[in-house]
């Protein structure tokens, strides 16, 4: 199986992953207006998945959204969690080969290439799969769940886009690289 | 996890009860087969046996009182919403699942109350009803290191499983470490409420989040090595510390379980589709 072949590195970052993002899931959001929240933990997510690739993304989003909901409260909504596995799965699968732990998201093409993957990733996910396994799952009547997975496309693309690219960045500015040493003369 | 308290409503409570002598593998495997059960079927007889099972549940693992009333609240509000919202979207999905239209009587414009309607609605408050508390129960009963030994045992890999058991053990710790960098940071004139732009509060959090990550990715390196010391993950299996075998009970609990899903998709064959259909 997948899972053996798991370097004890990606393990202790999918359980700490899973830890933040049901963290900035439940209990760190901003308002925006009336009864409407802003949360971060798909930026997270997408951070974790591109530094330790898409087995990681898969297993977080899984199992951070799973802790979620049970916190809230109200049952497990598989729909919704199946997608989030998807997010974290795709964003490893998609940003592959970019080592950030070596510089290489500060190049303008690797940013580019993150923020097109997060609107791609995010209106696939939450305005198509979301939706269908809403109404094949559930049998939710289909404007209510398009309506829904519309809107928390456009929200997550923001938060997505804009935040884990600023983390991302600054992440990769912060971490001293290979060879970055040099002999003082 | 008990550090963490009621208020986390993850939190296992130390009890003893037919429930909690349950082992762990075999409440995870009832809570999944139940759930999935309720997710198939839209039959209301099947539906009201399963509520009526994980409410007898709930009763018999002695979950407080206190959970239970901020639990119910919740439902309450939860149920309401939802209610409310599938009707504002589709006031007519019944008439179309169930093929039939009898009017109740008229509010305004496109919104009728109709027999199929309510009926609908009916059965989609009892599927929330049916996998609400199981979850809870489960949480409620089982200690998280036997939750990774029996994650272990219905076939996750172990790996995995232990991930998860770093997650839970873990919440407590960044939930701290979260609220301490938040304020240290709102010391510094960083503020998250509506009293500044929308822009403003987003780099807020950023601020908030980016040490945060910096000091996880430097607990995961540490973490990692602590393991990697102690030979993590060299062979293909390991032994728990937390392991139960089964007994007679754990097995009547997971075939009891296994046979509702075998009940929801013969109710499907004999109703002809997921619904029941009174209406013809």
């Amino acid at each position: 199986m997948f899972a053996q072949t798991l370097s004890v590195k990606t393990i202790v970052a999918i359980g700490i992953g899973t830890a933040l993002f049901f963290l900035l899931a439940r209990f760190a959001s901003i308002p925006v207006f009336a009864n409407t929240t802003l949360t971060f933990q798909y930026a997270l997510l997408a951070f974790f998945a591109v530094l330790f690739g898409p087995i990681a993304g898969l297993i977080i989003g899984l199992a951070g959204h799973i802790l979620t909901d049970l916190h809230f409260g109200w049952g497990l909504w598989w729909s919704w969690i199946i997608v989030s596995g998807v997010v974290g799965f795709a964003f490893g699968v998609m940003m592959k080969g970019v080592n950030v732990d070596e510089g290489e998201f500060e190049k303008k093409s690797s940013i580019i290439r993150f923020i097109v993957c997060s609107a791609i990733i995010h209106v696939i996910s939450w305005g198509v799969i979301a939706p269908v396994l809403d109404i094949l799952i559930y049998s939710q009547p289909a404007n209510r769940v398009f309506t829904q997975g519309l809107i928390a496309s456009i929200g997550n693309i923001i938060t997505t886009a804009v935040v884990g690219t600023i983390l991302l960045f600054a992440y990769s500015k912060a971490k001293p690289k290979t060879g970055s040493l040099s002999k003082d003369r | 996890m008990r550090a963490g308290g009621t208020k986390t409503g993850l939190s296992y409570i130390d009890k003893n009860t037919p429930v909690h002598r349950l082992t762990g593998a075999s409440k995870l495997l009832m809570v999944l087969f139940l759930s999935l059960s309720a997710m198939i079927t839209f039959d209301t007889r099947l539906l009201a046996i399963i509520v009526v099972l994980s409410f007898i549940l709930f009763v018999v693992s002695r979950v407080p009182l206190r959970e239970m009333k901020m639990i119910a609240g919740f439902l309450v509000f939860i149920l309401a919403m939802n209610t409310i919202i599938t009707y504002l979207f589709a006031p007519e999905e019944g008439v179309r699942i169930y093929g039939t239209r009898t009017e109740i009587f008229h509010i305004i414009g496109r919104y009728y109350i109709t027999q199929e309607q309510l009926f609908y609605q009916f059965n989609q408050t009892l599927k929330y009803l049916a996998i609400l508390p199981l979850a809870l129960i489960f949480f409620v009963t089982t200690e998280p290191s036997e939750f990774a030994a029996s994650l272990n045992k219905i076939g996750v890999n172990y790996k995995i499983a232990y991930s998860v058991t770093l997650a839970l053990r873990y919440i407590p710790t960044v939930m701290r470490e979260y609220r301490e960098i938040s304020q240290a940071q709102q010391a510094r004139g960083v503020d998250l409420s509506k009293n500044v732009k929308i822009t403003t509060r987003v780099r807020g959090m950023v601020s908030i989040m980016f040490p945060l990550i910096i000091t996880s990715i430097d607990r995961i390196d540490r973490i990692a090595n602590a393991m990697e010391l102690r030979s993590f993950g060299k062979n293909k299996t390991r032994t728990w510390y937390q392991s139960r075998p089964f007994k007679k009970v754990d097995y009547f609990v997971i075939t009891l379980s296994a046979l509702l899903i075998v009940a929801a998709i013969v109710m499907g064959i004999i109703n002809g589709g997921r619904f029941l259909n009174p209406f013809v």
